[in-house]
């Protein structure tokens, strides 16, 4: 699903992002990305949505060099991706439901078909009967919900999540973790960045430790190294 | 939930943002207005150079006892010339009988001759777009050609200065017209491109979910024509606001001062509508380029 090889990135301005980074993350895996601020989990997730194109190395992802996509097959990745990020980033003047169904819009889906499909992405987050709120009116947790079901709601082989409990509390980050969790059990991959080490050590997912841009663990090296 | 279409996208920020979008306007209105007027009085000071030039009149003059069959077959000749709008000719008599009208202070003079010493003459119109001195020379050239014609006169001088007025006033017209739009293109530039910047985050959100350019741009693009049809609306109103007020002020009655026609009217909205459309455009494609 997901392949660095001894991937590097330099950013514009000199700064180094990550440095000769390999790991291999396989189908319906769940990984913790940790590491301080600027360890290098934010290049990462830049380069397998496509943000960012590695300066050395080569990074696949669902079957896309990253550092060959044009311009054109970018928004197809993106479309078999779903992202959700620390500050939520909903369009506050779109109501809950709108949010969502904006994701479908943007790829052409049928229109038919979107209010179905927002319904069963905002049910699958436990949101459904705040459809016709707007991210205003709802709590932080319910806001990354809405996004999460945003992210959902094109059905996506992988899940990027960049801190995504970060300005939540303790209750709202366990609901968020739980649904994530919940996703991956569908056999999506999910792509977590997280701080929050107390999250990562209740669980026995994989976690790929970051420091100054390099991998300096990664709990399931060998799974990486079998898989083809 | 009603399905969002990229005109209804672009018809929901004049809503969600209504002082933003006026001020876009606006700025399209008031830029396009001081462009119009410069046009305007630009387009008046042509006509009134075209009125100048329609006096632009080639004059041959014909030696005395030249015969009528001569006369008449020059007649014919002259008129086929491609130069010539119109063509009279003059006898003697009527020469005088026109200087005893019109030149009064000789009337004294004139009207105690024995012996006409006024010559017959052609007197040539040429079509406008020979009303110059290279046109009339050449005309000149031609006429001297027939044996009878004593003298031609177009008054070079003063074609020559005609002229020059003309390519100064094409020149000075044309280099602070396009100044003039530069600036307008700049100020509309910046104030869609703010429009954009405001949108910024809604760009970068849409990149994220798989939004092609093309779809991102739709909505902006009609949002920037539509703009632009209401900013070129608000200046072609403010310049006939501004050229009914000074016609009432110096009292034309509508026959000196000239507004635009259909023609430079759509030409005023097509350059409106394409400032709003490319200024939208660059604008997206930067802010798609930096996000």
């Amino acid at each position: 699903m997901i392949r660095f090889n001894h991937v590097s990135l330099t950013y514009g301005n000199g700064v180094s992002g990550l440095k000769d980074a390999s790991f291999h993350i396989p189908r319906g895996q769940f990984v913790f990305l940790t590491g301080h601020s600027g360890a290098g989990k934010s290049s990462i997730l830049s380069m397998i949505i496509a943000d960012q194109k590695p300066t050395e190395g080569e990074v696949k992802v669902s079957g896309y060099q990253i550092s060959k996509l044009t311009a054109r097959e970018i928004p197809r990745l993106r479309r078999r991706l779903g992202v959700v990020f620390q500050d939520f980033r909903l369009l506050e003047y779109r109501t809950v439901e709108e949010n969502v169904a904006f994701a479908l819009e943007v790829t052409g889906a049928r229109h038919e078909s979107i209010p179905n499909r927002v319904m069963r992405a905002l049910t699958q987050v436990g949101l459904a009967s705040k459809a016709r709120g707007y991210p205003k009116e709802l709590s932080g947790g319910e806001q990354q919900r809405v996004a999460i079901a945003r992210a959902l709601v094109n059905d996506p082989h992988i899940l990027i999540a960049d801190e995504p409990t970060g300005n939540l509390d303790e209750r709202a980050t366990r609901g968020i973790f739980q649904l994530l969790r919940e996703i991956n059990a569908g056999g999506t991959v999910v792509v977590m960045a997280t701080h929050n080490m107390e999250l990562v050590r209740d669980t026995g997912y994989r976690t790929i430790e970051l420091k100054g841009g390099r991998i300096v663990y990664d709990s399931g090296v060998d799974d990486a190294e079998a898989a083809p | 939930m009603r399905h969002r279409t990229p005109l209804r996208e672009a018809l929901l920020v004049f809503q969600r943002t209504p002082l933003l979008s006026s001020l876009s306007i606006a700025s399209i209105g008031f830029s396009l207005f001081t462009i119009g007027l410069f046009f305007l009085v630009a387009l008046n000071f042509r006509r009134a150079l075209d009125v100048l030039a329609e006096r632009v009149e080639v004059v041959a003059f014909v030696l005395r006892g030249t015969p009528t069959e001569a006369i008449s077959q020059a007649t014919q000749d002259i008129t086929a010339f491609p130069e010539v709008l119109e063509l009279r000719f003059v006898t003697e008599e009527q020469a005088l009988a026109r200087a005893r009208r019109e030149l009064v202070e000789f009337r004294e003079a004139y009207r105690d001759l024995e012996v006409n010493p006024l010559p017959a003459s052609f007197e040539i119109r040429l079509k406008p777009q020979f009303r110059n001195a290279k046109q009339a020379q050449a005309v000149a050239e031609r006429l001297r050609g027939f044996p009878f014609i004593e003298d031609v006169r177009y008054g070079r001088d003063w074609v020559e200065r005609l002229d020059k007025l003309r390519t100064m006033a094409a020149v000075v017209g044309l280099v602070i017209g396009l100044a003039f739009a530069a600036v307008a293109i700049v100020i509309i530039g910046v104030t869609i491109r703010i429009t954009v910047l405001q949108r910024a985050k809604e760009i970068s959100i849409m990149r994220l979910v798989g939004a092609t350019n093309n779809y991102i741009r739709g909505p902006f693009l009609i949002e920037g024509a539509i703009k632009g049809i209401l900013g070129g609306v608000l200046a072609i109103v403010m310049c006939w606001v501004t050229f009914y007020v000074f016609r009432q002020t110096t009292g034309d009655t509508g026959a000196t001062l000239v507004f635009f026609g259909t023609l430079q009217m759509t030409v005023m909205m097509l350059f409106a509508i394409g400032i709003g459309l490319g200024g939208s455009l660059v604008s997206v494609d930067r802010q798609l380029r930096s996000v």
